[in-house]
């Protein structure tokens, strides 16, 4: 079963048509990979998903759901959570606290609870105080929790941005670009945690353009180029794809290829 | 590589030693000045209740990292709802207080939802020309408010036969409600709903991407923030026994702002560590007569140089530098 559903998708800026008719089916489970080149249209994509962008035309359906003109919050209280390129931790917070701040879908209560404290109120917050440890240790920051988000290396940024997704128990998580500005090391590690997560049964949608990191860990992939998707299929087939290969080499070195 | 242990989930100390301190040093202060009477009563008695408005203030510009130059809207709501329905109508007291409040909270509710949709400079400028326009009206209305002439007689605080005219135990009454509201504005930060208002200041992106209805907890820190400045009002009202339009006009929002800035915006303690320190700054310098004031904005700029986070942002400089190693 299809856990997103993308037909039609269109986004126009202006004169530039980023996303040009778009149909994509991500299955509930898999682990799912967009790539492209540089300016492909991979991140409005994203964006238009995750609620951050109106589409120009076209239809997203989520768990059956129609959420083409919901709100980001919206989208992300169905389970549909992302991450962002440029990562947008939250300044002044401490690690932990920026994990603790992912709970918030997973958990209830808002001032009159903190106000009164009943114990279902003190025990959630034990239990998020916990969580956050726990996917701190996941993702290999449980040393760190304490310190202030800004003061971690950009690649441990990169990897708190996953582990505050994840508390909030997604059901499809976005990552976009998740390898961006990572060396070969932790591009390693951030593959096998990815890989983790999905077996743990979350459904993850990738963008890349990494295609090296992407052929290794996604089961299915479809590649975009001018706002066009141009090839779908899984990773062997998408490695020996015409199409595919002109788009990232160039149409000249594919003859020659 | 060190696996460390799932440790017992103890929520970290959320004031440190050196916040402890400055707490400490306050509270001396305060102590000291309840000995030693005379007008520095009245002085520290302002400083409390500009403490109640910066700790509500806090919730909006520190935790939600929002601007607002019109709080001073509510603080006059508050004062002259007080004012009014204690001369006018012979309300008691505390529940005059509690009815502006109300008033306030809806005022806040009513304005903040059209406003709060604007960002940055346009949120400052809109909301300055809040409390612009309160002014305004309070000088206006005159059939309501009695224009410049203000009003006079208003009734000390109290419950019934039980009124608090004494200056000494007016300040601890007002010492007591400033640990309220700290205590308040502790609970709420601690919380789901206090890491959701940090959340946004971080990152308005990253946390509407994590559920996080941004217009709403924008709205209820508002209403939050009025509800203090509207408690800070009426208790200016019930202190002093007198208000005017001039007491909530456009020196309030500067006033309140240096009390924010020096203590710390966004931090726990920074309201009401500024609100002493600036309050009691000017009447140090009173000693070099002429030159009070430059005296004291020359004290302000070497903080806002050297502290430019706040006195209670200090003490991260003694912090031993742990917590860095496998960075």
């Amino acid at each position: 079963m299809a856990l997103l559903k993308v037909k039609g998708l269109t986004k126009r800026f202006g004169g530039l048509l980023a996303n040009n008719e778009i149909d994509l089916e991500v299955p509930q489970g898999s682990l799912f990979a967009v790539i492209g080149p540089n300016g492909a249209g991979k991140t409005t994509f994203f964006s238009m998903i995750s609620g951050f962008l109106n589409s120009t035309s076209g239809s997203i359906a989520f768990d059956g759901r129609d959420t083409t003109r919901m709100r980001q919050d919206q989208i992300a209280a169905m389970g549909l959570i992302r991450t962002f390129q440029l990562v947008q931790l939250f300044k002044g917070m401490s690690v932990a606290e920026n994990v603790e701040v992912g709970c918030h879908l997973a958990t209830r209560g808002g001032v009159a609870a903190a106000l009164l404290r009943p114990s279902w109120f003190r025990r959630q917050e034990a239990e998020v105080h916990e969580r956050a440890r726990e996917l701190l240790d996941f993702v290999g920051l449980g040393a760190q929790a304490d310190l202030d988000a800004e003061l971690l290396p950009y690649g441990q940024q990169r990897l708190l941005e996953v582990a505050r997704a994840l508390a909030s128990r997604p059901r499809l998580l976005l990552l976009d670009e998740p390898a961006a500005g990572l060396n070969t090391q932790e591009t390693d590690g951030l593959a096998h945690i990815i890989e983790k997560i999905n077996r743990q049964g979350t459904t993850v949608l990738l963008i890349e353009h990494d295609v090296g990191l992407v052929t290794r860990i996604a089961h299915r992939i479809a590649v975009l180029d001018f706002g066009r998707k141009i090839a779908e299929g899984t990773p062997d087939e998408i490695k020996v794809h015409p199409e595919v290969i002109a788009a990232y080499l160039g149409v000249e070195e594919a003859a020659y290829a | 590589m060190t696996s460390l242990a799932i440790t017992s989930p103890k929520p970290a100390a959320r004031l440190d030693r050196f916040s402890l301190g400055l707490l400490g040093a306050g509270a001396l202060l305060f102590a000291a000045v309840l000995v030693y009477g005379g007008y520095l009563l009245t002085v520290m008695q302002l400083a409390m209740i500009y403490g109640i408005f910066c700790l509500g203030l806090n919730f909006f510009m520190g935790y939600t990292g929002q601007a607002s130059f019109g709080q001073n809207a509510f603080a006059c709501i508050g004062g002259y709802g007080s004012a009014i329905l204690c001369v006018q109508y012979n309300w008691e007291p505390a529940l005059a207080l509690i009815a502006s409040m109300g008033v306030a909270g809806i005022a806040a509710l009513v304005i903040g939802y059209p406003t709060l949709r604007l960002r940055g400079h346009y949120l400052a400028m809109a909301t300055f020309a809040l409390g612009l326009i309160t002014y305004d009206i309070s000088v206006q209305w005159t059939s309501l408010t009695q224009g410049y002439m203000g009003y006079a007689g208003i009734p000390p605080l109290g419950i019934g036969s039980l009124t608090v005219e004494d200056e000494r135990l007016k300040l601890l009454c007002l010492g007591g409600l400033l640990l309220v509201g700290f205590w308040i504005s502790q609970r709420l930060r601690d919380s789901r709903f206090g890491r959701g208002l940090r959340a946004i200041s971080g990152s308005e992106n990253g946390a509407a991407a994590l559920g996080i209805r941004i217009s709403r907890f924008k709205l209820i820190a508002f209403v939050i923030a009025g509800l203090y400045a509207s408690a800070a009002g009426s208790l200016f009202a019930h202190t002093v026994g007198f208000i005017s339009p001039e007491v909530f006009g456009p020196q309030m929002v500067i006033v309140t702002f240096t009390m924010l800035y020096i203590g710390g915006v966004g931090t726990l303690i920074g309201p009401v560590v500024g609100a002493i320190v600036a309050s009691l700054l000017p009447e140090i310098f009173r000693s070099t007569g002429r030159f009070q004031d430059i005296a004291y904005a020359l004290v302000l700029l070497l903080m806002l140089i050297y502290a430019p986070k706040g006195l209670s942002a200090l003490g991260a400089l003694f912090r031993p530098r742990k917590d860095k190693g496998e960075a």
